[in-house]
């Protein structure tokens, strides 16, 4: 229920407001959501998306995070290890 | 796709696992809060990657399987009524009612439809004027904002054909029950990642605090969830309890300010019964009176429905995780998903469904 997915950003239509929507490709299947809460979001962008409204743009550079995290792990173990 | 596929990579999933083998020193038990976790966890058999002193349980966070049985009842009699177009997100329709099912109330003539999204339910009444169109609204924090917008969509167009059946619930007085309840074993929560997208995390702080647990707001990959899983371990392994923020691609401290502010001017904090488990206090979201004329169970009278749920179904112990959907007596066999006793076994997000696809005999095996 709760499932997200994110998808980038190709297109926006609408004023700025809560009627703002846009054409998000996922994979290449295209679907139209709305922009509402994210009026950050411009065409480019990954936008997370949930039942058909955008929920936040998705940081690229905390993307990488959960692989920076698993590569200092790494060096921690080499210099704790004989 | 970018941002999935890359977080489902096996060689990094092993090397958190070896990680998290070094760092455990003795049993810890942790429960991932959303059944979107739960689903990935058994899926992937990410459970199966952890040394044998981890424990995971599965949490409450399934909507559908927390509805309760009188709200699928006042649903089905609405859906029954002439002139109503019943709108729900698919999960719903074969959870079991106290005799029926949404799926059976489509049988029977209603025109009951699966929507994707609550602005579909929104267009199907701005282009069905004559009709009544009403969206089964459940969900978390997550699904908030969109059902929000819905009412308010409807709301500033005029629709006087539009309305909701609000059973929404809130993540955080859940895991205070939790925590709150004799008996409770759980050290170290993964905070549902999507929920902390729209709510942020700052509410999960007091409790992190007050009870001395690690709260680790956690997405939905493999990846995400091994990672999740370390921090919290490290924090009880350093005697550390605080909120920590996995998945920080989505989820910002605030969280997003305007989907709360507009949940907030649409719904209130009311009290919300939880399928098998009971009224929690504070842990639902009701319309507020400003938008009361958008409520369907005042439109449709069926505020006096009342039911009561199949004592054979085990689904509240197993959404506390006091259970394994394996240990319970009906499992695979009075209870499938053709056949479901409650709703954990029906929701693709319930985890008696998840072992029932993924493991619905290994876990005899292994006890």
């Amino acid at each position: 229920m709760c499932l997200a997915v994110p998808g980038k950003l190709l297109e926006i239509t609408g004023e700025d407001d809560l009627s703002r929507r846009g054409k998000v490709s996922f994979g290449g299947v295209l679907k139209e959501v709305s922009l509402a809460f994210v009026p950050q979001a411009q065409v480019g962008d990954y936008v997370t998306v949930h039942v058909g409204v955008a929920l936040s743009v998705v940081d690229e550079a905390e993307a990488l995070q959960v692989f920076e995290y698993l590569r200092q792990l790494g060096e921690l173990q080499e210099e704790g290890s004989p | 796709m970018k941002f999935v596929d890359e977080y489902r990579d096996p060689q990094a999933a092993a090397q958190y696992a070896e990680a998290l083998a070094r760092l455990v020193t003795r049993p810890w038990t942790l429960m991932e809060v959303c059944g979107g976790q739960t689903h990935a966890i058994v899926r992937f058999g990410i459970d199966q990657l952890l040394p044998p002193d981890l424990t995971l349980v599965h949490g409450p966070g399934c909507p559908v399987c927390v509805t309760p049985v009188e709200l699928i009842d006042r649903a089905i009699a609405i859906a029954g009524q002439s002139g109503v177009i019943f709108c729900s997100f698919g999960d719903m329709l074969r959870v079991p009612g106290s005799r029926d099912s949404l799926l059976a109330a489509k049988a029977n003539g209603g025109d009951v439809r699966i929507v994707y999204s609550p602005l579909d339910a929104v267009a199907l009444a701005r282009s069905n004027p004559e009709r009544q169109v009403v969206f089964f609204a459940v969900g978390f924090e997550t699904t908030a904002p969109a059902n929000a917008l819905a009412v308010h969509q409807a709301k500033e167009e005029g629709l006087t054909n539009f309305s909701l059946l609000v059973s929404h619930v809130l993540v955080p007085p859940a895991i205070e029950a939790l925590l709150g309840a004799p008996g409770n074993q759980v050290q170290g929560f993964l905070a549902a990642g999507h929920v902390c997208t729209v709510m942020g995390w700052e509410e999960y702080g007091p409790l992190s605090e007050q009870h001395r647990v690690p709260i680790v707001v956690t997405g939905f990959e493999p990846l995400d969830i091994l990672q999740g899983v370390y921090m919290v371990v490290r924090q009880l392994e350093e005697g550390r309890a605080e909120v920590e923020n996995q998945y920080a691609r989505n989820v910002r401290r605030a969280g997003n300010p305007a989907a709360v502010e507009l949940i907030r001017r649409v719904f209130q904090v009311v009290p919300r019964q939880w399928r098998g488990v009971g009224e929690i206090p504070h842990s639902g979201l009701g319309l507020r009176p400003e938008y009361a004329a958008f409520d369907a169970q005042t439109r449709f009278a069926v505020a006096d429905i009342r039911a009561v749920e199949d004592p054979d179904c085990q689904s509240g112990l197993v959404l506390q995780g006091r259970l394994k959907p394996h240990q319970c007596p009906s499992f695979g066999t009075r209870c499938t998903p053709e056949h479901p006793l409650g709703a954990t076994m029906v929701s693709s997000e319930g985890a008696c469904a998840a072992y029932y696809r993924y493991r619905p005999r290994q876990e005899e095996v292994q006890g």
